[in-house]
Order: structure tokens, then C-alpha cells, then sequence
């Protein structure tokens, strides 16, 4: 990086932490929020930032403890939270991983190759995205009632299913990778192919490390759009046991019976996964190793 | 190839082999539980794969084929059968396909006047047999020996009482009949001369008769008060003479009828211009405010000298790791008129109370507010990757040119990110045209229109005003909504394509 300085080099970075701060506490306001909303007692979604008193009973209920209400009475918890979690981020990592495996190699084809159709199958791609998703549903029911009469393990209330559905939504990804390939020079894959090697040699073994960062990207961006999914995931689970976050934490939000305090429990709770697999994948997204690729 | 041991050789070849064999068995079964078309697309693709992966002329496809042909199947394939849909009216007063909707009239059954058998249950053994006794001439009949276990369709032939081998026991108590009620239900008494009985109260038995009987022309005769039924192929409901549709309806193809409404009908056309416009310019608005503070938020924490950046990171990523409907129900709540934190702040600070929900350009606000709030950390993370692309000595070498940090930005960032990230820039502009869950549920398209006919926001987006006409009007009208699901596409179709061929995206790179 520069290692000359300017003279306002202080004062820009004063602004800049000024700035970032401030930024940052109108972005954290909502979550300050939540947190409070679900360590009051009650389920109201009004009153101040810091809670009269804290009450640790709607976190009890997501956690799945046996808690006492205001009356005394010891209630149950009849909502498998952290079964929803759990469900949630299995589907959410392998929708991930199976969308990164798709979209890298169908990526590498449109960057490297050339091919009868390409320009189309990009165009094409591109417009698939654009359909409003939220009719499909019917559609979408439709297919997987029939498979499921086949290979009922993949059939409508299967977590297979919806990993099914999910991995048909790689446009997205594959034009982000696409791009990403494109501004790495292919004269080191090239020189690769010289030594021997094979174009899925070249791709697994010179292209891929470098895309690293990208990959990390896609991988958590993928793994927050299985998380926060609710449409299709609502029409194709049933049971309780089955039902993702998304779908689940619905059940709180019923028009005459708004449970705030544990629906912001699940929240938060919802919130870490996500939060978990952004700080790992920070770790791998700071590595630059393209600027040293092409020198000497 | 000569000092090759034969298993190499035919290792390949006999895996192929095993693989096709494989693939046929499962396609057979499938076959025969009867998805046929299944089975067919199972076929396509196992053929397909085969092909790409041993011919050498279309190496390039086997990098791509499982990502398309996940594509094809889960994403186009629904979409062309929704537009299909559109083609037809189906809905939730026309929701089986003709063949049900006649079984299930042919189903239906009445009770025939006058034949009535007075009925008793007595036990044998465990099991259980019935004495039915006609009222007017008492002839007397006896059925089972049942188990009445479970609720099962069983038809049974009645043998006269006299010619009964064993003498009956006592009649079961009430509670046993109540218990064994529903089972009884389900069964069907045939007498010596043929009548069907079935039971039509804890005590008796009666006759019924299906009421409707297929015509050889198609149409359905009542036999009950012989009046004809016609099915009618062009509204999809079976009409009496005069007229008069009758429950269930069937699905028919409609033609274009759905697409001419929404052009033609009155009420649709009219706020439709207005709708459009504020679509357009939420999701390009949308799109600019967030991908600027992305963009700028992800130069900055690309600084090399800031400290404490991966705190920031993570702060600043936050509000897209909490799931979009809990945040926006909460941002509900937070800019609420009068008890809102945020004009209890914005009153304590300046003395002013915005009408966040009742104004319609504080509401277009609120929600431009909230949706760059919702999409700004994507659009960071991804600059942020892409910016990793970026080789250093660019700015090295600025430096050591004395260009400041603007410069660095305009010059060197910005037209290096700018082409990668064009592509998401487009399909942010898609998803936010089609933003259904940010508009229902912060501000539900309110406030609404005072000059319109239908109920139609001043907030609304195309989808969510649709969404309004299609399903919470009268009916659930899925062939409607899936027509005007299409305009919107092609709609959001042709502005992509103009925006496309603007930026010249897809233009192989020149090297």
C-alpha cells in the first residue's frame, strides 16, 4: 500500500472513524431494539430502549426451558426453536455448498470457454432472475408432488426437496464469479496448460485458490439467502420438526396473538448462524493473492 | 496405451455401462408408478449427461450442465408452467381438473323416498353382525360378520333372517353403536333384489342412489328430479338448462381472456401508469442509495491505515444477517407516528413529528430509508471481494504520482469494479421491481389513492398491487395472477434488456 502520507492523512482519519461510528449506531439502533423487546417480560413491541426490568423468559422459550410466566404457572415450550435452528443451517450449508459447486465450474465455463450459445445462456441467466418468484409457488408444488411419488425422500416435507428447489438459483452467483474470473489474467492458467496440465487441472488447481475471496462471497451469500427463504420453503414443509426458521417463527405472529418477546428471541437467534459464518469467512476473504500473480 | 493392464482399459467402458443400466432400472420404475413425464426427464437428463461427459466436441458442457440443467428444471421449468397457468381460469371456484370434478359429482348420492329399514347391532364373538328390518313389510335381513374396526368402503350382500344359521345375541348397548358409528358409515348393504342400502341414522337404513348418471354425450342426468347438466368447456362449470353454474368447477383454457382483462378492464388500467413509474423509480433509487453506501463503506474499510476494521465490518454487516421480514416488522414499529422511538427522538432533537405512514412522500421515504438500510451490506461485501481484485501497485503507484484519495477512487476503483458488479447491479434492480415483502409489510402499498376506483397505494408496487387485485378480491384467481405475473416479467424483461445493451455486459471481452 502507499507508503507516502499526505499531510491531511490525520484528519481523514479522525472523519473516517467519526463517520463510521455514527453510521454504525444508526444501523445497530434496530437490533438494540430487538434485544431489549425480547428481554422484557410481556410481549410489546413499544417502550424504551433499556427495559424496566429484565426478564429472561421469552429466551428460556426459544431456548426450549420450561420457564414461569407473570401468573406462575410453568409453561412448556411447545415450538422446537432450536430444532428450527438447527434445520435451518444444515439446509442453508449444503444449499451453499451445492450452489458454489454449480456456479464455479458453470462460471469458469462462460469465462475460459468458448462455446454454440454462450451469449444467450448468459442473457438467459440473466432474465431467469427476473420472474416473480412468489407465483411459481404453485408450480413448484406441483413438481415435487410428483417426484415425491417417485423417490419419496425428496418429495414435498423433505429438507432434499428443498435443497432441490434451491440449487436452480445460481444466476446470480455465477455472473458474480464470472466476473471475478474475468479480471484474473488468463496467462497463468495458460501457462499452466504449457506445463501439461488439463483444463480441469488448470481450474482446480491454479483458477480456484486465486478465487478464493469470491468464493467466500458467494458462500455466504448463498448461505443468508437459504437462512432468510420463506416462500418455497413454506409450501414445501409440513410437519413442525421439518419447518426452517423463517417458516417457523411465523407461528409467533398470529393477527390476534402478536408474541413480540419470543419472536425476537428467535430473532436473534436466526441472526447468528449468518453472523458465525461472516466472521469465518472474513478470515479467507482478506487474502489478495492476485496482485502478486502476474509479476516476475 | 500398450502397457495399459486390460483393467484400465475396460474400466472406463464398464462403468458407462453400469451407469446406463442403472439409469434405465430407475427410469422403468419410475415409469411404473406412473410419472411418466418424470420418467422422461429422467431419461433426458441421464442421456444428455452421458453424452456430454464422453464426447470430446462438447467439453465445455460438462462444466456447465449440472448448474443449467439444475436451472432449467427448478426455475424455468415452474416459470413456463405458470405462464401456461395464465392461459387458464384456474382459481379457487375452478380448482380440479374435468375428470375429478365429475367423479366427485358422480360421487354424490341422495336417499331414495320411502325405503326405510329399521337397523340393530349385535354382537359375535369380537365382531359384530347387523339385522336390518324393513319398515312396512318386516322382512328381515342379516349382514357380517364385521370387525368394524376401521373406516373402510365395503359393500356386503344381506341374507334373509330365516336362512341365518346361528340366532342372534343381544343388541349392543348405544355407546357401542356411537362407537362403531363411523366404520358402519362406510358400509353399503346390498338386499336379495339389488337395492343399496346405506345407513342414514344410529337406527335405520335406507336406500341411495347416486344421484347423477353419465349420459353418453358427456352430460350428467339428475335422477332424482331428471334434470340434465351439460358441461360447459368455456366457463368450467357444469351448467343446468338454464343456466346456472354448479359447484365443483373444472380448470378450462381460456385463451387470452386473462391478459385482455387486465388491459382492457376499467379498474385495472387506471392507477396502472402511476404504479409503474414509482416501481421504476423505487428500485433505481433503491439500488443507487445502497450500492453508493456499499461502495463507499467498502473503499473506506479497504484503508489500509484504518483501525479496528474487522469491528466495523462486522457491525456494518449486521442488518443482512438478520432475516428482512423480522427487520422490517421491527422498522414498523420503530417509525410508528406517535409512539416510535424514532419520532419520539426526531421530536425530542427538532421538534418535528413526520407522518412516516400517512404522507405519501414520507412514506416513499421511509421505505427507500428502510430497503438501503436492508441492501447496503450486500452490496459492500461484494465490493469488498472485488475490490480484493484489485492489484496494489495501482495504488502505489498513484501515490508515488501524488493523486489523492478521490482520484484513487474515480480512476482506478471504481471503473475496475464497476464492470463485475454491473450484472448485480441489474438483478438488484429486478429483485427491488418485484420487492413484494418490503411493501406488505411495512407500509401494505398505504396510503392509498384518493382518486381511484379499486383500492390502489400510493406506496404499492406493480406486485403487491396485483397481488391486492388477484387475492383479495373476491376468489383466489391463481390463473389471473399468473397472467399478470407474466406482463410484470416481461415488463422487468425489456428494461433489463435495454439496461443491458446500454452497458454492453455480455460483449466478449476484447483481448
Amino acid at each position: 500500500m502507499a507508503i507516502v502520507l499526505d499531510k491531511s492523512h490525520r484528519w481523514r482519519l479522525i472523519a473516517a472513524h467519526v463517520f463510521l461510528l455514527c453510521l454504525c449506531a444508526v444501523v445497530i439502533f434496530p437490533f438494540l431494539m430487538i434485544l431489549s423487546i425480547s428481554l422484557r417480560p410481556g410481549n410489546f413491541a413499544t417502550g424504551s430502549i433499556i427495559p424496566e426490568s429484565i426478564s429472561l423468559e421469552h429466551w428460556r422459550f426459544a431456548l426450549g426451558m420450561p420457564f414461569q410466566d407473570a401468573t406462575g404457572r410453568l409453561i412448556e415450550p411447545d415450538l422446537p426453536v432450536l430444532r428450527w435452528l438447527w434445520n435451518s443451517v444444515k439446509v442453508a450449508t449444503l444449499s451453499a455448498l451445492i450452489g458454489l459447486l454449480l456456479s464455479t465450474t458453470a462460471a469458469y465455463a462462460f469465462a475460459r470457454m468458448k462455446f454454440v450459445g454462450k451469449r444467450q445462456a448468459l442473457l438467459g441467466l440473466m432474465l431467469m432472475q427476473m420472474f416473480p418468484a412468489v407465483l411459481a409457488l404453485v408450480a413448484i408444488y406441483a413438481i415435487f408432488d410428483r417426484i415425491g411419488n417417485a423417490f419419496p425422500a425428496l418429495g414435498i416435507d423433505t429438507h432434499w426437496a428443498l435443497l432441490l428447489a434451491y440449487s436452480g438459483g445460481i444466476a446470480l452467483h455465477v455472473w458474480t464469479i464470472k466476473g471475478y474470473y474475468d479480471t484474473i489474467p488468463v496467462e497463468i492458467e495458460e501457462a499452466a496448460k504449457v506445463d501439461g496440465a488439463t483444463p480441469w487441472q488448470a481450474f482446480r488447481l491454479v483458477l480456484l485458490p486465486m478465487a478464493v475471496p469470491i468464493l467466500m462471497v458467494v458462500f455466504l451469500l448463498a448461505f443468508i439467502g437459504a437462512i432468510i427463504e420463506y416462500p418455497v420453503a413454506s409450501i414445501l414443509l409440513k410437519q413442525q420438526d421439518m419447518l426452517t426458521m423463517a417458516v417457523g417463527s411465523q407461528q409467533f405472529l398470529y393477527q390476534q396473538k402478536y408474541l413480540w418477546g419470543d419472536f425476537a428471541a428467535a430473532a436473534i437467534l436466526s441472526g447468528l448462524p449468518i453472523t458465525v459464518v461472516f466472521i469465518l469467512a472474513q478470515k479467507w476473504m482478506i487474502s489478495g493473492l492476485t496482485a502478486g500473480g502476474i509479476k516476475g | 496405451m500398450s502397457t495399459e493392464s486390460p483393467l484400465r482399459r475396460y474400466a472406463g467402458p464398464a462403468l458407462l455401462a453400469l451407469i446406463v443400466l442403472a439409469a434405465l432400472y430407475l427410469v422403468t420404475l419410475v415409469y411404473a408408478v406412473g410419472e411418466t413425464l418424470l420418467a422422461g426427464t429422467i431419461l433426458v437428463i441421464v442421456g444428455l449427461a452421458l453424452w456430454i461427459y464422453t464426447s470430446q466436441k462438447v467439453y465445455a458442457f460438462r462444466y456447465l450442465f449440472p448448474g443449467i440443467a439444475a436451472a432449467l428444471i427448478f426455475v424455468v421449468f415452474p416459470m413456463v408452467y405458470t405462464i401456461a397457468i395464465g392461459f387458464s381460469n384456474y382459481s379457487s371456484k375452478n380448482l380440479l381438473e374435468y375428470p375429478r370434478a365429475e367423479a366427485y359429482l358422480l360421487d354424490e348420492s341422495f336417499r331414495v323416498e320411502g325405503v326405510v329399514y329399521n337397523f340393530s347391532l349385535h354382537a359375535d364373538g369380537s365382531e359384530f353382525r347387523g339385522r336390518i328390518e324393513h319398515a312396512d313389510t318386516a322382512k328381515s335381513f342379516l349382514f357380517g360378520p364385521l370387525a368394524l374396526s376401521a373406516e373402510r368402503p365395503l359393500e356386503l350382500q344381506a341374507v334373509p333372517e330365516e336362512t341365518a344359521a346361528a340366532a342372534l345375541s343381544e343388541a349392543v348397548p348405544l355407546k357401542t353403536l356411537i362407537e362403531r358409528q363411523k366404520p358402519l358409515k362406510a358400509i353399503t348393504v346390498v338386499t336379495p333384489d339389488g337395492a343399496k342400502l346405506r345407513m342414514s341414522s344410529l337406527r335405520e337404513f335406507a336406500q341411495s342412489s347416486p344421484l347423477y348418471k353419465r349420459q353418453a354425450d358427456g352430460s350428467l342426468l339428475n335422477q332424482q328430479t331428471q334434470a340434465v347438466i351439460k358441461p360447459n368447456f368455456k366457463t368450467g362449470f357444469f351448467e343446468t338448462a338454464a343456466g346456472e353454474p354448479l359447484q365443483p368447477g373444472f380448470q378450462v383454457g381460456i385463451g387470452w381472456d386473462n391478459y385482455t382483462r387486465i388491459f382492457t378492464e376499467q379498474r385495472f388500467r387506471e392507477p396502472f401508469l402511476r404504479i409503474f413509474v414509482w416501481t421504476v423509480m423505487f428500485s433505481g433509487l433503491t439500488v443507487l442509495f445502497a450500492t453508493s453506501l456499499g461502495m463507499f463503506l467498502a473503499v473506506l474499510l479497504n484503508w489500509e491505515n484504518l483501525q479496528f476494521k474487522g469491528f466495523y465490518r462486522i457491525l456494518l454487516f449486521l442488518p443482512y444477517a438478520v432475516p428482512g421480514f423480522i427487520s422490517i416488522l421491527v422498522f414498523r414499529g420503530l417509525f410508528n407516528q406517535n409512539t416510535g422511538e424514532i419520532n419520539l427522538i426526531l421530536s425530542g432533537l427538532f421538534g418535528v413529528k413526520p407522518a412516516w405512514f400517512s404522507d405519501p412522500f414520507l412514506a416513499k421515504a421511509m421505505l427507500l430509508l428502510v430497503n438501503t438500510w436492508l441492501g447496503f451490506p450486500y452490496m459492500m461485501v461484494v465490493c469488498m471481494g472485488l475490490i480484493k481484485a484489485i492489484p496494489a501497485d495501482l495504488y502505489e503507484a498513484s501515490a508515488v504520482a501524488g493523486a489523492g484519495p478521490i482520484t484513487n477512487f474515480v480512476s482506478i476503483t471504481l471503473p475496475l469494479i464497476l464492470k463485475p458488479l454491473t450484472p448485480l447491479l441489474i438483478s438488484s434492480f429486478a429483485f427491488n421491481f418485484n420487492n413484494f415483502v418490503l411493501i406488505s409489510l411495512l407500509t401494505g402499498g398505504r396510503p392509498d389513492f384518493l382518486d381511484t376506483s379499486v383500492p390502489a397505494g400510493t406506496t404499492d408496487i406493480l406486485v403487491s398491487y396485483t397481488y391486492r387485485i388477484a387475492f383479495q378480491d373476491s376468489g383466489q384467481q391463481f390463473g389471473l395472477a399468473a397472467a399478470i405475473s407474466t406482463v410484470i416479467f416481461l415488463l422487468v424483461a425489456a428494461i433489463t434488456l435495454v439496461q443491458m445493451r446500454f452497458t454492453r455486459v455480455v460483449e466478449e471481452d476484447k483481448r
